[in-house]
């Protein structure tokens, strides 16, 4: 299969300051191409991105798009060339039409007159949306739409540009299955129509079943790229970490007594939206996963258990008493690292330290001053135990890369030593290392007898670390199986997505 | 050599980098000072009674600035201090004319003040309006009171005690007025910096839910900040009148623009969560120091607003991070 290059990255080159970030990189995309790009963070995958698309201008090397060797100072160059990123976080206007979005800054005019042609605006992007197979109304406003729905109008709006590569980062990190299984089709649609995409992603089951080709990099290097016909997620792995290097993302058969005193225990909770009638234990030192669709209710469930929510009936039993607020919650030991670690779990702009000592300033406090001392020496111990990888705890904590951010957030919270931890989503845009290091750390938390509550879209995930697996479907608690019960992902797969098919969510009204 | 084998182990161990935002304020203030030395120095403006007295008339600034400096760094904005200032004096004063003793009526200027500020902390965090509002809202309506209550009227303070203490006195050669900002400055260095309260407003600015999830209850910290404000632009009154040994309703017109202008020329950043006590104290005393030294230099008052206007620009736009 000798296709035609449509993009040829050789030599790159790109230091920050002293520190070589990419050190010769080569990057070949062919025409019509899914091409997988992986590496744990700061393999410098997004700088090669970056450079791509003109965010960054590289030191040395060279790149050729469709033949041409190209500059690509600044994004509207890239834009030119043909490059289009379709960003992680979005980059769409809320308060305006999926019309307006697309045609932004470029919005047809009536012939000769410096006004807007609606109409036209709407005819074109219904045409390319049509073409894209999709069933979005060009008029909806895009707050109005699903996230699934925002990626499908930043891929429109790129197409309108005339884009032949997109870049894709972590494309399916929020989206539900349905929506997935809808971005897959649509992927291959652009694909056998001609568009060269390069695919960023940690999710190993979908690199293998979208991609035709996978490039690992590693510590700003090129190290492997191969077709994925040939390859297992075992060797990908192995690229990633180096030699020698893989981590045990494997589950371990952990024995939780029967007997084990109940941590918390949950009774017929009803919550004003999706929850109807959940019930569930967790005893001491066991890790129940809570296995469901994104938009099921999950978090919701989390944060009513940590107090943040008032249910519409039932109760939440911890250590005994119900829990009547947040601050009751965590005075009595319960920790909750949320979904959005960005938004919720951390304060970016202040330093690791500070986010470690911020949840436990009380117990650091006397008569009024923080004890800065006694604090460093938890903050250290902190760093060490979780092996953050960090300057010092004075590095702020938006400098980290996301695995070692999400280890500041559960950080912050083992020094309380909690009686149940809470994991919503604990390894998003987290790197296979890190990763493998964080189920370790939970693993080791519930040995002490910490009962541990894990929420996570990542079937593989639930796999690796839970003893029970919990799987939320309609509102209620479809089922409750022992791990060890469990032979395959697909088995899980498939008691999540229940036996009714549901079809995947208009958010377009 | 032992040093040489280090530095080929990290060989990136830069010296840190300086944070040029940071020091911007001082640096202002070392070239401002340079300048009025050299121009003006002959004229009287290095004399001992001048720097005091460029560190009397700061004072009432200084003091509302550092409990601006809370606000700010918690994310929230109060406008309505330089009003509450004129409530403040203008409640002494009509307690004091009553015939109570001085104490009395302090407790009540202050009183004043916080009754105000839990105001604008129930506005802002129960009813939920952004605090730009409602303290814009409450400047101009407790200007109105001010003016009401005396029907514009000055009221005469001439409790000797009272004025010694809160304005014209001076113990040990020092004018009271520069005690009391230092002594609330460093109060406020103090409790920003080493308390949990502190950690908690800052926290609140930087990241309000992460601080909410991390068990902060950032609701009672914004209002524990409005009522600092409002206490501190209370004591500020009671400055004012002490120095004029007059209670008047114009007291502290302007005087919230000229705070937040030292909090932010400091190195406080205006949205929330980076506060710095002492840099707010430097740049106080740098506006102070620009407005006295233009008017020794004869400059007047349209001339001083536009040049003072300018500098904090200026040094404002030094004090920015470079654009990505």
């Amino acid at each position: 299969m000798t296709q035609a290059l449509i993009l040829e990255m050789t030599d790159i080159r790109k230091s920050f300051g002293a520190i070589p970030v990419l050190k010769q990189v080569g990057f070949t995309l062919r025409k019509g191409e899914v091409h997988a790009l992986m590496g744990g963070n700061g393999a410098g995958k997004s700088t090669l991105m970056k450079i791509l698309t003109g965010v960054y201008r590289r030191d040395g090397g060279q790149v050729v798009i469709d033949g041409q060797p190209v500059d690509l100072p600044d994004a509207t160059a890239a834009e030119r060339a043909g490059v289009a990123m379709i960003f992680q976080e979005f980059s769409l206007v809320p308060t305006l039409t999926v019309a307006q979005n697309i045609f932004l800054k470029r919005e047809p005019r009536f012939a000769g007159t410096p006004f807007i042609n609606g109409a036209e605006m709407v005819r074109r992007s219904r045409a390319i949306l049509d073409e894209l197979g999709v069933d979005i109304d060009p008029n909806a406003l895009v707050s109005s739409l699903s996230v699934g729905y925002m990626q499908i109008v930043e891929i429109a709006k790129a197409l309108s540009k005339k884009a032949q590569i997109l870049v894709m980062d972590e494309p399916t990190s929020s989206l539900s299955e349905a929506e997935t299984s809808a971005l897959f089709e649509l992927v291959g649609r652009l694909r056998a129509s001609g568009i060269s995409i390069v695919y960023i992603s940690h999710r190993m089951a979908e690199i293998l079943t979208l991609c035709d080709r996978v490039t690992v990099m590693r510590d700003g290097e090129t190290v492997m790229t191969e077709n994925c016909a040939d390859l297992s997620v075992a060797r990908i792995v192995e690229a990633m970490l180096g030699a020698g290097n893989t981590a045990t993302f494997t589950w371990k058969d952990r024995a939780v007594p029967e007997t084990a005193r109940p941590v918390v225990q949950v009774r017929n909770l009803r919550l004003a939206k999706r929850i109807d009638d959940v019930s569930f234990d967790i005893r001491e030192g066991e890790i129940v996963g809570l296995a469901g669709l994104m938009g099921s209710g999950r978090t919701e469930i989390a944060e009513t258990l940590f107090g943040r929510r008032k249910a519409v009936s039932g109760e939440v039993i911890f250590d005994g008493a119900p829990v009547t607020s947040q601050a009751d919650a965590i005075a009595r030991g319960m920790a909750l690292v949320p979904e959005d670690r960005r938004k919720f779990g951390l304060v970016l702009d202040h330093s690791v330290g500070a986010n470690i000592i911020l949840p436990n300033l009380d117990r650091f406090t006397r008569r009024l001053f923080v004890q800065d001392t006694a604090a460093a020496q938890v903050v250290q111990n902190t760093i060490n135990d979780l092996s953050i990888k960090t300057d010092g705890p004075d590095k702020l904590s938006r400098l980290l890369s996301g695995g070692n951010q999400q280890k500041i957030v559960i950080g912050k919270w083992l020094v309380r030593a909690p009686r149940l931890l809470i994991l919503d989503e604990p390894t998003i845009g987290v790197d296979i290392g890190a990763k493998s290091e964080i189920v370790d750390t939970v693993r080791a938390m519930a040995d002490k007898g910490t009962a541990v509550l894990v929420i996570s879209s990542e079937l593989e995930e639930l796999m690796a670390i839970s003893d029970r697996i919990l799987v939320l479907h309609g509102g209620r608690i479809a089922q409750s199986v022992n791990r060890r019960d469990v032979a395959t992902e697909e088995e899980l797969h498939h008691a999540i997505q229940g036996h009714s098919h549901s079809a995947p969510q208009h958010g377009a009204a | 050599m032992q040093s040489k084998a280090t530095a080929t182990l990290r060989p990136n161990t830069a010296l840190p980098k300086v944070q040029l935002q940071n020091y911007v304020v001082y640096i202002f203030f070392a070239v401002v000072l340079g300048f009025f030395a050299i121009t003006i120095g002959d004229k009287g403006f290095l004399s001992v009674m001048n720097l005091f007295n460029i560190a009397r008339t700061t004072a009432m600034i200084t003091v509302i600035a550092v409990a601006m400096t809370f606000v700010i760094s918690a994310g929230e904005l109060d406008l309505s201090v330089g009003s509450i200032a004129a409530l403040s004096a203008l409640t002494c004063g009509l307690v004091m004319q009553a015939g109570f003793a001085w104490p009395v009526a302090v407790v009540a200027g202050l009183a004043a003040g916080l009754i105000v500020g839990s105001l604008n902390g129930f506005f802002v965090t129960v009813i939920g309006i952004p605090s730009f509002l409602v303290t814009l809202g409450m400047m101009q309506f407790v200007r109105g009171l001010d003016m009401r209550v005396t029907y514009t009227n000055p009221i005469a303070i001439s409790n000797k005690t009272y004025n010694m203490i809160f304005g014209s006195g001076s113990l040990f050669g020092i004018p009271s007025l520069l005690i009391w900002s230092v002594a609330v400055a460093l109060l406020g260095f103090v409790v920003l910096k080493y308390t949990g309260f502190g950690r908690e407003i800052l926290a609140t600015g930087a990241n309000r839910m992460a601080a909410e999830y991390s068990g902060v209850k950032t609701r009672r910290i914004k209002f524990a900040a409005f009522l600092l404000s409002g206490a501190a632009a209370a004591l500020s009154g009671l400055l004012y009148t002490g120095m004029m040994q007059t209670a008047r309703f114009n007291f502290g017109e302007g005087a919230e623009l000229m705070a937040i202008a030292a909090v932010i020329l400091g190195g406080t950043s205006l949205f929330g969560g980076k506060g710095t006590i002492l840099g707010t104290f430097a740049g106080s005393l740098l506006i102070g120091t620009i407005n006295n030294g233009l008017i020794i230099m004869g400059l007047d008052v349209s001339e001083q607003m536009m040049v003072a206007g300018g500098i904090i620009i200026l040094a404002v736009a030094f004090g920015k991070k470079p654009a990505n």
